[in-house]
């Protein structure tokens, strides 16, 4: 397959990149369709720091891989199969407690995940971290405080919120099962343990949602696997379609 | 050779497209300004990794710049940009365009769910203000509004 690739160090890049650009072309999604002003606004900032992130893996990526591969072609001419994004982030973004539930389980993990890598044994990692981690803290504050509002608001919406929080968890688990990827790249220092990552993540997480007065998290779910290895939903085709169409009808186009 | 100097003073009229009352040497963005033969090297540090503007920026640093020279533009992440770089003149002309500059120092509050900061009106000074939503217009804008003149602004977020 083009663009694919045997190098653990570029196969750990991309893992990372397809997170941030999935995650965040997700995000656009909400563009003109928020339920007000703001929040609109806010989604979509959120998925332009997403893929301005995405953006920075996608050329290091390139760069490892050598060959003439530019973020473009990581971006728009992989198929399903070689993203390495967890399934998490694939998933539609449903209602909005649906949306916030998804993210308050990824910002959480990323904010950790980000805090680890700023510390990577790779110098360009670190940078990259360095500067996604700040932020990646409002993220992760926005959607705490929405899972907050929502579970601690009307019988309706918490309602909606715990029902969000508890379909969506076993996804969230996929995040501390560590895929080859993430092992070598645990082993050579690059990126986390991600499993250790998942007592701090699980302890933040129980915080928020105590103030939130929704039900822990049931810690014992088993996880739903896939992302990782590139068996993805049916969902992350019909992305990758909205996504890549345009590049693909005009492989050579510039704005 | 030019002087740096001369390159520095051609920077200070290079206004930041989103926020126009700002030069990028108000925004703390440009952090090194060196010549090298005969071209002329800036280092610049992104505000926001996915921020549009940036593109923008670059592309009116060499064009302010090319009369002197070839130039090249290096994107530097680390150290990553912060707020605190932004200048004392950059605060007011901030603050006198009706945005908010950032409070405080940003170091030191890479935690999760700090507390948000007091915020003072732009228009009337008050300190009696309320955020309505923590992302605003730009990437590095949250939005807030005065309990007193009950005006909407905007705030530069520290980051």
């Amino acid at each position: 397959m083009k663009w694919d690739t045997c190098d653990p160090k570029a196969a750990y890049v991309l893992h990372l990149a397809d997170d941030a650009l999935i995650l965040g072309q997700r995000l656009s999604e909400w563009c003109g369709h928020g339920p007000i002003l703001e929040q609109d606004i806010a989604l979509t900032n959120i998925s332009l720091d997403l893929i301005g992130l995405a953006r920075q893996y996608y050329q290091y990526a390139a760069e490892l891989m050598g060959d003439g591969c530019t973020e473009n072609d990581l971006a728009y001419f992989r198929d399903s199969r070689a993203f390495k994004n967890h399934l998490l982030v694939e998933q539609p973004n449903g209602h909005w407690g649906d949306t916030l539930a998804r993210q308050f389980y990824y910002d959480t993990f990323h904010f950790f995940q980000l805090e680890a890598l700023s510390a990577s044994a790779d110098e360009r990692l670190g940078q990259i971290a360095r500067k996604a981690i700040k932020e990646c803290t409002y993220h992760a504050q926005y959607s705490a405080e929405w899972i907050i509002r929502l579970g601690d608001g009307t019988e309706e919406s918490h309602q909606k919120i715990a029902e969000s929080i508890s379909r969506l968890a076993p996804f969230a688990g996929e995040f501390f099962v560590p895929s080859e990827v993430d092992a070598a790249a645990a082993a050579e220092g690059w990126g986390p343990n991600v499993a250790s990552l998942r007592t701090v993540w699980l302890e933040k997480l129980q915080h928020i949602l105590a103030l939130a007065k929704l039900a822990p998290l049931d810690s014992e779910k088993p996880a739903r696997l896939g992302g990782k290895s590139g068996l993805h939903s049916e969902y992350h085709g019909y992305i990758l379609a909205e996504m890549q169409s345009l590049a693909r009808a005009y492989p050579d186009a510039t704005w | 050779m030019v002087s740096e100097e001369a390159l520095w003073s051609a920077l200070a009229e290079v206004m930041d497209p989103e926020v126009p009352v700002l030069s990028v040497v108000d925004l703390g963005v440009i952090r090194r300004v060196y010549t090298e033969g005969s071209s002329i090297h800036i280092d610049l540090s992104p505000t926001y990794t996915g921020c549009p503007a940036m593109d923008v920026i670059q592309k009116r640093v060499e064009e302010a710049l090319n009369s002197f020279g070839e130039v090249v533009v290096h994107t530097v992440l680390d150290p990553p940009w912060t707020t605190d770089w932004m200048t004392a003149t950059g605060r007011e002309k901030l603050e006198a365009y009706g945005i908010a500059p950032p409070v405080g120092k940003a170091t030191d509050k890479r935690s999760l769910w700090a507390v948000q900061p007091s915020v003072g009106c732009p228009r009337c000074k008050s300190q009696n203000t309320e955020i309505l939503s923590l992302f605003g217009s730009t990437a590095c804008k949250s939005l807030y509004q005065c309990r007193d003149c009950h005006e909407p602004f905007d705030y530069f977020k520290c980051l």
